[in-house]
């Protein structure tokens, strides 16, 4: 049986979430272009990025970063964590050769009127100190080892 | 697609526009993908047992909800691929602002999209500002709403876009 790794109880404001560092490569690009079914040149062709677009490289999509980030924070909750919103703000692009950490921290905490916990999340994505892309985040978590925010449908769920 | 211009905005703000359904259905071979792409580990995408204990079933990552949208390259008969924000070209158009920006994107999640799912996706103007100049230019703000909804009629995500259309400084409108 699965069980809750984080439960709301556990969080509090000001906690950090584990680092994540990855290496960004070419590969790393493209696959996440394709997956996401973006076709423009610019996350596949590097003449273009650069003849076009002016860029140093092709760089990573923005619905790609959005897997990303959901990535990172169920990296955090595990998977009775589940997203009720998230706002991206854009800043950079990120290229082949950088290499990208994600840093977030909880901002609040809470349960709302239909009883479903909620941590809310500030992340960003730096390449050498420079935030690319931030993102803030409402995530539902447990309450207790029998909760389930994924349970919750209709007016239980009110992201 | 029809322009949006200055006398269209109060006629247009609220309305459903350019309502479609998705090319194909939501399917386990574009989950796998995306969360191989991005080292996504999370059981309720690998593991059926878990995804049917959590959440009742398989289960597609809530993010990708507009990757179900992104037209095919090629499809026989078809000309023009449609573009995934038209409001914010008929806007650009409309308005006479030839460079454009995304400032922000918000995602709510509503119901969970599962392999299988035909959604539906339409948009809808909610705001557009009075002129403004920033450091880009002059020009307006504005929101577009994105609605997707599945084949039983629920409500699955809403994308609230902020874009800004401009004009560099020194341009005209309509240049």
């Amino acid at each position: 049986m699965t069980t809750p790794t984080l439960l709301q109880r556990d969080v509090s404001v000001g906690d950090a979430l584990p680092e994540l560092t990855y290496p960004v490569t070419a590969t790393t690009v493209v696959l996440g272009a394709l997956a996401s079914r973006d076709w423009r040149p610019m996350h596949h062709d590097k003449d273009f990025a650069v003849h076009r677009n002016g860029t140093r490289d092709i760089f990573l999509n923005t619905p790609n970063l959005a897997a990303w980030f959901e990535r990172y924070i169920t990296d955090w909750t595990g998977p009775f964590g589940r997203l009720r919103r998230v706002t991206f703000r854009m800043h950079g692009s990120i290229f082949p050769g950088d290499t990208m950490v994600f840093r977030g921290t909880v901002t609040d905490t809470g349960v709302d009127d239909s009883g479903c916990g909620w941590a809310a999340l500030d992340i960003a994505v730096s390449v050498d100190g420079d935030a690319k892309t931030t993102c803030s985040a409402v995530v539902a978590l447990p309450l207790d080892a029998g909760d389930n925010p994924w349970a919750r449908s209709g007016d239980r769920w009110t992201p | 697609m029809s322009a949006i211009g200055i006398d269209d905005i109060e006629g247009a703000l609220g309305v459903s526009q350019y309502e479609e359904e998705g090319e194909f259905p939501v399917e386990q071979g574009y989950i796998w993908t995306t969360c191989s792409s991005v080292e996504n580990g999370n059981p309720l995408f690998w593991d059926p047992e878990v995804a049917e204990e959590v959440t009742g079933g398989p289960v597609a990552p809530p993010t990708m909800v507009s990757v179900w949208f992104r037209p095919h390259h090629w499809a026989p008969d078809r000309s023009t691929p449609g573009l995934p924000l038209q409001i914010h070209f008929d806007l650009k158009e409309g308005l006479g602002l030839p460079e454009a920006v995304m400032s922000d994107n918000t995602i709510v999640f509503h119901e969970p999209v599962r392999p299988g799912d035909r959604l539906t996706t339409r948009q809808i103007l909610r705001s557009v500002s009075d002129e403004k100049t920033t450091r880009l230019g002059t020009g307006r703000f504005w929101v577009i709403d994105v609605e997707y909804h599945n084949q039983r009629g629920d409500l699955v995500a809403v994308e609230s876009y902020t874009g800004f259309g401009y004009r560099r400084t020194g341009e005209e409108a309509g240049q």
